[in-house]
């Protein structure tokens, strides 16, 4: 936009830290709570997470056993598409390679469909959910992940909008086509890049 | 540009669009601030107008003590000025205008709730719509001329007026109609009354299916 606001500049002429994508602000110690649906009350006895698909063997981990798994943690930032970002937050889980390891990916898999127990969906093409990219996650700053930020387990896919990273995640669908999420089919972006600020369908 | 205030704190811009804006009920446009030196700042803000042809929308914007966005709108801007905005936005928090419809705002998150009420009474059919508005007093009551009617129940946590019987107090299952059947709940809010009041619809028998909820947060609704 070449025009500006009137009257309008940035507070205090501060310094932007570097961590920012374009049009994020430092939430700070706030964490907004932004959800489309009631909060669901999820049981880790019964609670499962599979993953399924275009994979040689479809697995399903009880709470018990996903919390077995090599433990992986991510530190560092997150960046919600209405704006926000909170730097420097950690997540402890399992990483998505470590549970893709066990179900192993068939060649023609190159798509992913996370689904959460509430019925949420969000897409990503495979090579953003390997390489140390994606986790599952069950505790954020070292305490148990509350019931409204997706507890008792989340998926967490830090470099894109947050609204890819599913809360109550209930598995990943490996498909060899990709199929559009929840918002991605209501008017935002497929891929959700925030270094491109790619929020909505068109960016 | 006209700007008139709806309470002490929230004010109603009317935007002037370069073409109709073609919205739904319940959507949101992106109002985007631009600094000389280049840097933006961007929020969403609900559309509190009905659908219609024209060319023009109504979003209303509560002042936050330190909203970088919403202090600007209320202390700056004036009328005639230009903003850049985006819209609309959403697919999700949408009444279709025809299926009945069950509307549970909270404070400022009566907007997009607002569009859905002059839809129904601009349309003929506000015999789909309910709507229940949570305020904490006569005076945080958004559209307090135009709101009141036969679809609606106000509900005054702390203070109420005079004239009114239920005494001051948290919204509970008895404030709320029965269940729309075959329709919609749209619930909007703090996070904190969005989940207080889903538990209570829940629990009058709706199923969670027909629940659609928008957070409002100092950012906008809008995430997972």
């Amino acid at each position: 936009m070449a025009t500006f606001t009137r009257g309008f500049s940035r507070r205090g002429g501060l310094e932007r830290d570097p961590r920012l994508p374009p049009g994020q602000y430092d939430a700070g110690q706030s964490w907004p709570v932004l959800t489309a649906e009631p909060t669901p009350r999820l049981d880790t006895e019964s609670w499962s997470f599979t993953v399924e698909g275009l994979v040689r063997t479809p697995t399903t981990w009880s709470w018990d056993e996903i919390r077995a798994l090599p433990r992986s943690d991510f530190t560092g930032d997150i960046h919600c598409v209405t704006s926000w970002s909170k730097l420097g937050i950690s997540f402890t889980g399992v990483s998505v390679d470590t549970l893709l390891e066990a179900a192993m990916p068939l060649a023609a898999a190159a798509h992913v469909l996370a689904y959460s127990h509430t019925g949420y969906t969000t897409n990503f093409p495979l090579p953003d959910v390997t390489g140390g990219r994606a986790w599952v996650v069950w505790e954020v700053d070292g305490q148990p992940l509350p019931r409204e930020h997706g507890g008792p387990a989340r998926l967490v896919v830090p470099h894109l909008y947050f609204w890819k990273s599913a809360k109550w995640i209930a598995g990943l669908r490996l498909l060899d086509h990709d199929e559009p999420g929840f918002w991605e089919v209501r008017g935002y972006h497929n891929y959700a890049d925030p270094w491109l600020e790619q929020r909505y369908d068109g960016d | 540009m006209a700007i008139r205030p709806e309470t002490a704190t929230a004010k109603t811009f009317r935007l002037h669009l370069p073409r109709p804006s073609g919205h739904l009920a319940g959507q949101h446009y992106v109002v985007r601030l631009t600094a000389p030196d280049g840097y933006t700042a961007s929020r969403s803000y609900s559309v509190a107008s009905a659908p219609d042809e024209s060319s023009e929308i109504e979003l209303t914007v509560e002042r936050l003590p330190d909203g970088e966005v919403s202090t600007f709108l209320a202390d700056r801007l004036r009328p005639g000025d230009d903003v850049d905005v985006r819209g609309p936005i959403g697919g999700w928090f949408i009444w279709p205008g025809d299926v009945p419809a069950l509307l549970v705002g909270g404070g400022s998150g009566v907007v997009p709730l607002m569009a859905m009420l002059r839809l129904a009474r601009r349309s003929g059919t506000s015999n789909l719509v309910r709507m229940v508005v949570s305020v904490r007093s006569p005076e945080d009551l958004y559209y307090a001329d135009e709101l009141p009617g036969p679809e609606t129940t106000i509900v005054y946590t702390r203070h109420a007026p005079a004239s009114e019987a239920r005494p001051p107090g948290r919204l509970t299952a008895r404030d709320l109609p029965a269940p729309p059947v075959g329709g919609l709940t749209f619930i909007c809010g703090s996070s904190s009354f969005a989940d207080a009041a889903s538990d209570l619809v829940v629990g009058s028998g709706t199923s969670i299916a027909d629940i659609r909820i928008e957070r409002f947060s100092p950012s906008g609704g809008h995430c997972h």
